[in-house]
């Protein structure tokens, strides 16, 4: 290392801030740009009356529809994302628990590391694989079970990932006073442990909710998408990211417009969740630290 | 602690009543074996994968991984094309993302005023948080006509000579697609980074502040060697990311079953040929070829993310940021 030419020295510094000062902007600008365009071309027919609950276009005579709307993927997509979260979220937190709490035996780690990897497979893998599977059962390949099965596939690692290392921020002497007081391991890692690490816990399933309610790719070969409203767990099932992918490719103008209303609505939904529960979990997080 | 073993014998009158040890049994073999589902659930997409890409298998063998060709008319299929397709956008994608997302969070890290870290970091984590289907609308409506119509043709007037910019510019090809990979994989690159260039001690910079080093040969010297494998674990954590990414890619790469002559031709990725070909395909045949691509792409994934995690793991020894 040469410490010479400081005025050379001091420039180059200089100039490294500004260069990755730039690099903030450039990696900050697709942001900006996808709201700014989302509510450009979006936002004249959010507002429309009656937009959040009418049908989509398509499903209107061919001439002309009064109103036109995103109804049925609002509801398919909090329908199958419910049905997902009913399966990944005990699935997940309970795993987590026996890999977080019950360490010492070697397939706490394998779980943990599976978890780990299973976070990384391609989301159109795991539509493909339940495709693969619900092939041989005709009555039910294309429905609301198995799009909701396809998205708690991609949930699962997520919550059990997030809700171990959650798990793992508990401090050891909360569980040795809880079973020194006599209480039982398992009450004590639910009752204890598991309210302890509750905020964290709660940013995992939020993190893994708003995953799986923008994925489109594990739905196209399972929910298969619909211009109706629900009409049974074993029929196929709207979802607003299917309603956009399907619409930003089509030809018509006014589809493409329900494509942007559509990402307006989806995009303010995870980005406003988004933000709110940071600020909650800091602030519960906050409470239990002060409180507890 | 372990709920198995028998409680030492006691001679004193317990305190309060015995505590019954089968619930806990109970509730061990409950979470055990749902941990154990988790394994299963990993098994399972191999096996079903493997299961819906028999016929395949039987009928192309080993010459599936290395056949050009994918002509559902005569029948002939082989994954060079979307590995080749796969490769290159990804490729594109960290060409461009690792400099910016490294210096995104060097800025972070080391430049910027304290104020300004927090709203930085969380808006970088609002980029990781938005849809893929919306990065795809985005590129197809705001980024295609500006690259059809400005960049591509630059290009081509400027760097035509190289025979990397051959054939005309649709806009809808392998570089909108890896640009598109690009800013959608700087948030996991840029926030790995950003946690482990925070994780070096603070004597290390001290140290080399002491002697005189301006704030960039800090950071040069002193930190960026410190945190080296895990920003490669970050880097190769965002392109795992880049390889599987399924429909912004499927809505601007073009979508042409062939391999990509120039970095301007259209292409198909693994992903976006199953989102494309899976329901429409032509037979069981090509349902078995698709998912036998897909086994390839599991296995491409599996082996980078396999890679980041155990490099990512060693430096922050608790798995380190749960990046999606």
């Amino acid at each position: 290392m040469r410490f010479d030419r400081p005025a050379r020295r001091k420039f180059l510094s200089h100039s490294i801030a500004v260069l990755t000062g730039l690099c903030v902007v450039a990696a900050l600008y697709p942001l900006v740009s996808i709201i700014y365009s989302a509510a450009i071309r979006g936002g004249g027919v959010l507002f429309q009356v009656r937009f959040l609950t009418a049908v989509p276009p398509n499903a209107c005579s061919v001439v002309q529809c009064a109103t036109v709307g995103i109804g049925p993927d609002i509801e398919g997509t909090v329908i199958l994302v419910g049905l997902a979260s009913l399966i990944a979220v005990p699935v997940g937190v309970l795993a987590a628990i026996f890999a977080s709490e019950y360490r010492s035996r070697g397939l706490g780690r394998a779980i943990s590391f599976t978890a780990d990897v299973l976070t990384g497979v391609p989301s159109i893998i795991m539509g493909a694989f339940i495709f693969g599977y619900f092939v041989y059962y005709p009555s039910i390949t294309y429905s609301a079970i198995t799009g909701g099965l396809a998205l708690s596939a991609i949930m699962i690692p997520i919550v059990t990932r997030t809700t171990e290392e959650a798990l793992r921020t508990v401090p050891n002497s909360i569980r040795e006073a809880a079973l020194a007081l006599g209480i039982s391991k398992w009450k004590a890692t639910l009752r204890i442990v598991l309210v302890a690490a509750l905020p964290g816990v709660a940013t995992g399933v939020l993190l893994a909710v708003m995953r799986a309610s923008g994925e489109a790719a594990p739905l196209l070969f399972t929910a298969l998408g619909s211009n109706l409203y629900f009409h049974g767990f074993n029929q196929p099932v709207a979802a607003l990211p299917l309603l956009i992918y399907d619409f930003a490719l089509s030809p018509y103008s006014n589809q493409q417009k329900v494509a942007w209303g559509a990402t307006l609505f989806l995009l303010a939904a995870i980005l406003i969740v988004n933000v709110a529960s940071r600020y909650m979990i800091h602030r519960l997080g906050r409470q239990m630290a002060g409180g507890a | 602690m372990e709920s198995t073993t028998p409680s030492p014998p006691t001679s004193t009158a317990p305190i309060a009543k015995k505590v019954p040890r089968w619930p806990d049994r109970v509730f061990v073999g409950i979470i055990a074996a749902i941990g154990v589902g988790i394994l299963g659930l990993a098994l399972g997409i191999v096996a079903v994968l493997a299961n819906g890409a028999q016929q395949s298998f039987h009928r192309f063998g080993w010459g599936f991984l290395y056949g050009t060709t994918w002509d559902p008319d005569h029948q002939i299929f082989g994954v060079v094309p979307f590995v080749a397709g796969t490769l290159i956008t990804s490729g594109i994608a960290l060409l461009i993302a690792f400099p910016v997302a490294l210096g995104a969070a060097i800025f972070v890290t080391t430049q910027a005023p304290r104020f300004l870290r927090g709203p930085v970091g969380t808006a970088v984590e609002l980029l990781a948080a938005i849809p893929s289907v919306i990065y795809g609308l985005w590129g197809l409506y705001v980024i295609h006509p500006y690259m059809e119509t400005v960049v591509e043709p630059a290009l081509k007037t400027n760097l035509g000579w190289t025979g990397l910019f051959n054939g005309p510019a649709y806009g809808l090809d392998v570089l909108t697609a890896g640009l598109i990979l690009s800013v959608m994989i700087i948030p996991t690159i840029c926030a790995v980074s950003r946690d482990t260039l925070l994780a070096v001690p603070d004597a290390q910079k001290e140290a080399a502040l002491s002697l005189g080093a301006t704030n960039w040969e800090t950071t040069r010297t002193a930190m960026i060697p410190y945190a080296r494998s895990g920003i490669l674990g970050g880097t190769i954590l965002g392109l795992g990311r880049a390889l599987g990414e399924t429909m912004a890619v499927t809505m601007v790469v073009g979508n042409v079953d062939k391999v990509p002559t120039s970095l301007l031709s259209p292409g198909q990725t693994i992903s976006s040929l199953i989102a494309n070909e899976l329901l429409s395909s032509s037979g069981p045949l090509q349902t078995a070829a698709i998912l036998e691509c897909g086994l390839v792409l599991l296995a491409i994934s599996l082996a980078v993310n396999v890679a980041a995690r155990l490099l990512v793991w060693r430096v922050t020894k608790t798995g380190g940021p749960i990046t999606l």
